[in-house]
């Protein structure tokens, strides 16, 4: 991977010069390729990126985000992402093909306030990001308990190939899914591995800078506390 | 304010000013970002006795709809002292002088803020002056850059500024309340530090082609002093904890 030198920057920072392409959160100025985003910057061997320490959710194009059904008009259903912007749902995403807007009962399928497993299907800023919730780890939501976390504390929650996230359901039982946007489901039959979970989660959100996190985590769940 | 007769030394023959300051030195400046639980990004600033706090929200939804647009995002700033910032008490309903100096900071801090990666939202920046020393417009603008940064809303450059401003006869540095009042000219800058670029620039008073030179020079240098000390506010929250791997 050449030298994949990480260093913290701020906005405005350069991180570097030279034949680079920039990815996330970072621009190109001239030859200088400058940080747009408090965060970690990686240099790999052809481009650069920061990854953002703050922020709010912007939707991307394939990412899985957890939605709260907000409104419904007789074609569609919005629903909040924890973003600045609102996902749309389909009608016919659900009904499938033969969606009839005249005799198809919108809340018969989904009502305010449900909550649903959904995926970005497109985004270009001009619109609201349209979603779906036609595959199989997707749709409705119906058990297991709500988590915030920011939304930049995603990825460490995931952790590299997702140790982090297999260690806290290997040790709890817990199935848990998170969402892009910074909400995560967790589920459980044991309360206690229930609990576990969600001190976990936490404890990831609250302490998402400090290092060797994975190990510290892993002692907390394998200690008897809850 | 044209050099208005007062007792005051404004400056002594050792060049030591008012306040015991050399001629190109700031006051003192600290800077915490992140001190606001509710908003989404926040700083405040003791810049020498000016204390403001800066608070940010954003990308959000635009409230007024028809003030959005669809091509671009919408920075908004409001500017406010608190009636016990300064001595008088001060009425607290907005004033001309406050939503100018609102108006002033949203455009410095425009060129600095890629709103064009969200449209038909709005940032709102929120400056609340706590105490008032002369500067604060410099102050506040410090403070919500960083606020801004704070808030992780994508910058091209943070925005620095400190004022510059000429006392007998002489350039100087950072011109605190009583310079103001009593001195030849007072001119605020804000600077892109790693741009370049001068996002603020106003002038009170009258400066020759030369001073006007000389005064830009000196205020350009106080904005990187205060740049610095933007960054390590950025560093102690973020980064106190020093992961490095």
């Amino acid at each position: 991977m050449g030298d994949n030198k990480r260093r913290f920057v701020i906005p405005g920072e350069v991180i570097t010069t030279g034949p680079y392409r920039p990815e996330q959160n970072v621009i190109l100025e001239g030859k200088k390729i400058i940080a747009t985003k408090v965060g970690i910057s990686e240099i790999y061997d052809d481009s650069v990126k920061v990854i953002p320490l703050t922020g709010k959710y912007i939707p991307k194009s394939e990412d899985l985000v957890i939605g709260k059904i907000i409104s419904h008009s007789s074609l569609s259903w919005e629903a909040d992402i924890n973003s600045c912007y609102v996902g749309m749902l389909p009608g016919s995403d659900v009904f499938g093909r033969n969606f009839q807007p005249d005799t198809d009962e919108m809340t018969s399928k989904l009502k305010k306030g449900d909550l649903i497993a959904a995926r970005i299907v497109n985004f270009d800023r001009s619109r609201d990001p349209l979603i779906t919730i036609a595959d199989r780890e997707l749709g409705k939501i119906d058990s297991g308990e709500l988590v915030r976390i920011s939304p930049s504390k995603v990825p460490r929650l995931i952790g590299k190939q997702g140790t982090m996230i297999q260690a806290i359901e290997m040790a709890t039982n817990a199935t848990i899914t998170i969402g892009q946007n910074g909400l995560v489901i967790v589920a459980c039959e044991n309360p206690d591995g229930l609990l576990k979970a969600k001190k976990a989660i936490q404890m990831i959100d609250e302490q998402a800078h400090m290092a060797n996190l994975t190990d510290k985590v892993k002692a907390m769940l394998e200690s008897n506390s809850v | 304010m044209g050099g208005r007769d007062s007792d005051l030394v404004l400056l002594d023959e050792n060049g030591i000013r008012c306040d015991g300051r050399k001629v190109d030195e700031t006051r003192n400046i600290s800077i915490k970002a992140g001190v606001l639980k509710n908003a989404n990004g926040s700083a405040y600033i003791e810049f020498g006795d000016n204390k403001i706090l800066a608070g940010v929200f954003g990308p959000r939804d635009v409230h007024p709809k028809h003030m959005s647009d669809t091509d671009t995002g919408i920075i908004r700033c409001r500017y406010h002292m608190s009636p016990f910032s300064v001595t008088e008490r001060k009425n607290p309903a907005p004033s001309r002088r406050e939503i100018e100096i609102g108006k002033v900071i949203k455009e410095a801090l425009r060129p600095a803020v890629m709103l064009e990666k969200f449209p038909r939202t709005a940032v709102d920046v929120y400056v609340e002056v706590l105490q008032a020393d002369g500067g604060t417009r410099c102050a506040a603008l410090d403070a919500a850059s960083v606020a801004l940064a704070d808030a992780g809303i994508p910058m091209r450059d943070m925005v620095s500024a400190c004022a510059a401003g000429k006392v007998a006869d002489t350039i100087i540095l950072d011109v605190n309340n009583e310079e103001d009042q009593a001195g030849q000219a007072d001119m605020p800058i804000g600077y892109m530090p790693n741009l370049g670029k001068v996002t603020l620039l106003q002038l009170d008073g009258v400066l020759t082609p030369a001073e006007f030179k000389k005064c830009l020079e000196t205020g350009i240098e106080g904005c990187k002093q205060v740049y610095e000390i933007q960054k390590q506010a950025l560093k102690d929250k973020y980064f106190a904890n020093g992961e490095q791997q």
